[in-house]
């Protein structure tokens, strides 16, 4: 299902504090249901600019959670405020309409589309970046995909989401400040997870900052095991027209992370 | 309708070359794009002879109302545009322009040759904010070079070619003049203006490159008194471009001289852009009932 061509606006019709992050919820009445690693262009339709012009050009989310409905789909995003966008999408109230584009982008695929032996799923989240593997884990759920779940942050002001979107489920938490489960990496975990795994049996979906999908590479890599890393890049417009998110392909050149990703094949 | 070089146009807005691709939201949208498409002729990406990967990331940076991009022009190259894009953008249902850049004037005569004589082409745009290899200057920031270059394509096609012109010198009209006596039949104005910002974080340029070019809402009264100045020098054709939003911002482009009207960052924004601008420029240009 493509995206519906151009933008429109739809109601907030959610907005709560979870931990130190935020969780909105748009009612969407025209788009078909996103795929787990999708995202939206988000711009709120008023206000926005409100902050020395900026922000000017909307921001790309990952969708959360999705609740179908008769009046049209609700879409959970999970956000931290850290700049001009996030700080206004994040003061966003019920009844206000934000401008959305999408759903864009490809989707995480299944761990036997991944690798023909791989039955299970290992979820491997840091911080904000948790978001995608919420959606991700309830796909799994529904199809009987057996899927463990590893999440990582940096502090207590820098976490959020665990009671709203994963509080089906077991989780192997770390902090880097020990506020929370292991004190250090989630990265430790799931080397340790793999060391105890037989590595052909399970396939590796990655979200967080940089060195921790690069650490999660290496470590797939190293121990045989297929991975998908869902990036983040600076983005304009999510649709392939401006050529900004390009991220370096192996071999050279690059890809446009908005039309070719944002979910990329790890090592 | 309007008419812009011999060429029919269901109404004055395009969009500026570089900010949508029309392949990739093909993808993306799927068969509504072509529907509803929302310029009423398509400017491709610029076309290079040879393929480029474009430059290290980061490749853009947001300012107060508008943006910084240093992109740096990726493509397949002219044999890959032939051969892969263009039988994609000729079913488009609208009139194609081509943007070239080549860094001599053989090059841009291969560029023109080449494309001129395709016939999904409709007319041809001269991406001349490029140094030439062998003068070290940048193209459209002389009128002499801008006429030499013309004097050199001009008998190569028969097919419209639109002067790309750069905001980065004193004077645009006399570069739109040069390229005007050199047998040029439109000009297009403004590109980017050269800019930079500095990362909070880093204290070091957003841009990977260091400077891009600014576009958005922030360039547009430049935009405006570059168009009224170059339509006071030349008897031309304006495609008047630089930060158009919405209908009453095409107006003023209209109204300072231009013909046509082009979309650039407001796509990024909303795909839809062209088509919100053309129904409001439409609406403002309708006599009440």
């Amino acid at each position: 299902m493509t995206a519906p061509f151009g933008r429109r606006a739809c109601e907030v019709v959610d907005s709560r504090a979870s931990g130190g992050y935020r969780v909105f919820s748009l009612l969407d009445g025209e788009g078909p249901e996103p795929l787990p690693g999708q995202f939206y262009m988000l711009a709120t339709e008023h206000r926005w600019q409100e902050r020395r012009e900026r922000p000017f050009l909307p921001r790309a989310l990952s969708v959360a959670d999705i609740e179908p409905g008769e009046n049209g789909t609700r879409l959970d995003f999970l956000i931290e405020g850290i700049g001009p966008g996030t700080d206004r999408l994040c003061a966003l109230e019920p009844g206000e309409r934000v401008w959305v584009n999408g759903p864009l982008g490809n989707s995480f695929s299944t761990p036997s589309e991944l690798s023909s032996g791989a039955a299970g799923a290992i979820l491997v989240g840091g911080g904000i970046g948790i978001a995608p593997l919420a959606l991700l884990r309830r796909r799994f759920g529904d199809r009987g995909v057996p899927t463990r779940l590893l999440l990582g942050f940096r502090d207590r002001a820098h976490s959020g989401g665990l009671d709203d979107l994963f509080r089906c489920c077991e989780v192997g938490l770390a902090s880097d400040d020990g506020h929370v489960g292991h004190h250090g990496y989630v990265t430790d975990l799931l080397a340790a997870m793999l060391e105890g795994d037989d590595a052909s049996s399970a396939a590796v979906y990655a979200c967080g900052p940089p060195p921790m999908l690069d650490a999660v590479a290496a470590l797939c890599t190293g121990r045989g095991v297929a991975c998908e890393l869902a990036m983040e890049a600076p983005m304009a417009c999510g649709y392939g027209a401006c050529f900004g998110c390009a991220v370096p392909k192996p071999g050279g050149g690059y890809i446009r992370l908005c039309v070719d990703g944002p979910v990329v094949r790890g090592g | 309708m309007v008419e812009f070089c011999g060429i029919e146009l269901r109404d004055p807005v395009i969009n500026a070359s570089g900010t949508f691709d029309a392949i990739a939201a093909r993808r993306v949208y799927g068969e509504a794009l072509l529907e509803d498409f929302p310029f009423s002729a398509f400017v491709s990406k610029t076309i290079t002879p040879e393929p480029r990967i474009g430059n290290e990331p980061q490749r853009i940076w947001e300012t107060p109302a508008g943006m910084i991009n240093s992109i740096g022009l990726p493509n397949k190259g002219l044999e890959g545009f032939l051969a892969e894009d263009l039988p994609q953008l000729a079913q488009l249902p609208v009139p194609l322009i081509v943007s070239v850049m080549g860094t001599s004037r053989e090059e841009f005569s291969r560029l023109v040759a080449a494309v001129g004589e395709r016939e999904e082409v409709a007319a041809i745009e001269l991406n001349v904010s490029c140094p030439n290899v062998h003068s070290g200057l940048i193209v459209g920031e002389q009128p002499s070079e801008t006429a030499a270059l013309l004097e050199t394509l001009r008998p190569l096609t028969g097919k419209p070619l639109i002067v790309k012109l750069t905001p980065n010198v004193a004077d645009p009209a006399s570069v739109a003049v040069g390229a005007e006596e050199a047998g040029a039949d439109a000009v297009s104005l403004i590109n980017t203006m050269k800019a930079s910002a500095i990362d909070p974080a880093s204290g070091r340029p957003g841009i990977g490159a260091g400077q891009g070019g600014l576009s958005g809402p922030a360039v547009r009264p430049i935009a405006v008194a570059q168009v009224r100045a170059v339509a006071a020098a030349v008897r031309l054709p304006i495609v008047g471009m630089g930060g158009v939003c919405n209908g009453a911002d095409a107006f003023e482009m209209l109204a300072a001289g231009a013909t046509l009207v082009a979309v650039g960052t407001e796509s990024f924004r909303d795909p839809r852009a062209g088509c919100r601008i053309a129904a409001e420029l439409f609406e403002r240009l309708s006599p009440p009932l």
